[in-house]
């Protein structure tokens, strides 16, 4: 079992698949609302599914709206179960918390090398700790 | 970050679910933030209003969040998808003002006063220098920080609605007076002839300065419209929230002008029309008060369509509170009696308005950058006058 240590932005505890982008995330226009699957052109991970995973990318980006369309998922059960970025910032943020979504932020950039699609991990959002089985 | 034990307190949940989730939005947004401390506020103001915007999952998250809580400082709030009153002249269907005006009750309900308007500073919330706010509206936020010289950061709508409920904010950014720093000399070289190249000039702006903070020399013959173009499209196109001017802004005094330069010319101008200057000739929309319009632009327009007809949609909006005034005087219905429509609480760019129009022509850069989001419109931008012009004629020569 891997170790890493994060700064708890959203409290919580999930248990899932990975998936790992390392590229930013829109929630707003990149995420398609209704299917909870990357949209954006050109994006690492188009056309992938976020619902239920872990999903790991390094930071949010675009419209504020974001916050509502990640809320707007977790309604719909298509929400990732948690969120891990390098560095965290307002709009994904607030949508973890609003959404009761853990997450957790800081974390050493060696996890993209670490962690593969589809590897189980644990995301303790309480202390702010990662641990990967495998 | 350094929390009082009643902070704490909330944040344990000992005050309900409600509270608990505003302190833990605040302070997570203070520890990505490095802020020290969370600080009261004066005023808060909220955008996220329109269904349009916001949607089904903003409705639902409002109803949910919102469930038994008060504002607990002075709170405004942004534009809605409709006039209250008039929607049916927008030609908004019923089940989206049905939506809206649920979104507005929600509000209402927290004891926020329901201006929709982009510009409290007009309606009822001026904050004075120095004095600490949390706005959303990116344009109010930059007109706040910038000729006001109150302090906010560029808050989202629910960080604005949870300082709302606190009357708090997390202390960093633009609280920070030594963060409003002017960092670049902006020269600009060009008489700029009307309010819309004062718009122009902030889109100009995103390709020159990075991110620093502006002190912009050789703007003539300033006024509060151009003030509030000028915050609106700097907000829009650079993300900055703060800028200042010479003799005009709040802060000047308070700083040194910066060592770094950056030219503005005639041809930084020339590409700047051109870029907010989309080819059509027939114009089906034309649209005046972004921001909100202001008692004298209402003057200004009623004076220009005196004893005239429009050919073509000319839209005006504005906050209530200064329509009503308007109403007072005889210029709401002096201008409708030209065809055109004055509409309160709502804005073009956050109104279900695609494919309704084509072809729009405005005097605010802001205007142009949203009405080609959400609404798809083409745009061109140029001076009141040439607007009320353009209604006239119901078309444009290029």
């Amino acid at each position: 079992m891997i170790k890493f240590r994060g700064r708890v932005i959203s409290k919580g505890y999930a248990r899932g698949e990975a998936l790992i982008s390392k590229d930013p995330i829109s929630f707003y226009g990149g995420v398609d609302p209704e299917k909870g699957i990357i949209i954006e052109k050109g994006h690492d991970i188009e056309g992938e599914s976020i619902a239920n995973k872990i999903l790991i990318f390094p930071r949010g980006k675009g419209s504020t709206v974001g916050t509502y369309i990640l809320y707007g998922l977790k309604i719909k059960n298509l929400a990732p179960k948690a969120i891990i970025n390098i560095e965290a910032e307002p709009i994904i943020a607030v949508g973890a918390i609003i959404s009761n979504i853990p997450m957790v932020d800081k974390v050493n950039t060696k996890i993209f090398d670490i962690i593969k699609d589809g590897d189980i991990i644990e995301v303790d959002g309480y202390r702010g700790v990662i641990k990967i089985f495998k | 970050m350094y929390l009082t034990s009643e902070e704490e307190k909330i944040l344990e949940g000992e005050y309900g679910e409600g509270l608990k989730k505003a302190m833990e939005i605040l302070v997570a947004i203070g520890k990505i933030y490095d802020a020290d401390k969370l600080i009261p506020i004066a005023s808060a103001h909220i955008s996220g209003v329109s269904f349009y915007n916001i949607g089904e999952a903003g409705l639902n998250f409002l109803r949910e969040f919102t469930r038994g809580l008060k504002v607990s400082v002075k709170s405004t709030l942004n534009p809605s998808g409709i006039d209250r009153d008039r929607w049916r002249e927008m030609g908004i269907n019923k089940e989206f003002v049905y939506k809206q005006k649920e979104i507005i009750r929600i509000f209402k309900d927290m004891g926020v006063d329901i201006i929709l308007s982009c510009t409290p500073y007009l309606a009822g919330n001026k904050p004075e220098k120095g004095v600490h706010i949390a706005w959303s509206e990116s344009s109010a936020v930059a007109y706040a920080n910038s000729v006001l010289g109150a302090m906010t950061n560029r808050e989202s709508g629910i960080s604005a609605l949870s300082a709302s409920i606190l009357g708090k904010t997390p202390n960093y950014g633009m609280h920070i007076k030594e963060e409003r720093r002017p960092t670049i000399r902006v020269k600009v070289k060009v008489d700029i002839r009307d309010e819309s190249g004062f718009g122009v000039l902030g889109y100009i702006l995103s390709n020159k300065i990075n991110d620093e903070i502006p002190w912009i020399e050789g703007l003539r013959n300033i006024d509060l419209n151009k003030l509030k173009i000028l915050s609106a499209s700097i907000a829009t196109y650079t993300g900055l929230s703060i800028f200042h001017i010479p003799g005009v802004t709040a802060e000047w005094r308070d700083f040194e002008r910066p060592v770094e330069v950056v030219e503005i010319d005639e041809k930084d101008f020339k590409d700047g029309y051109e870029y907010l200057r989309d080819s059509f000739k027939k114009v089906d929309l034309i649209w005046l008060g972004c921001p909100h319009a202001s008692l004298d632009e209402l003057k200004k327009i009623f004076n220009l369509l005196r004893d005239k007809k429009v050919k073509t949609n000319l839209w005006i909006t504005t906050s209530k509170v200064v329509w009503k005034k308007a109403m007072e005087l005889g210029i709401i219905r002096g201008i409708e009696d030209s065809g055109a429509k004055v509409f309160s609480d709502t804005c073009i760019a956050v109104s279900p308005l695609k494919n309704r129009f084509r072809n729009m022509v405005t005097n605010s850069a802001k205007g142009c950058y949203y009405a080609r989001g959400l609404n798809r419109f083409k745009v061109k931008v140029m001076s009141l006058e040439k607007c009320i012009e353009t209604a006239l004629k119901g078309y444009v020569d290029t």
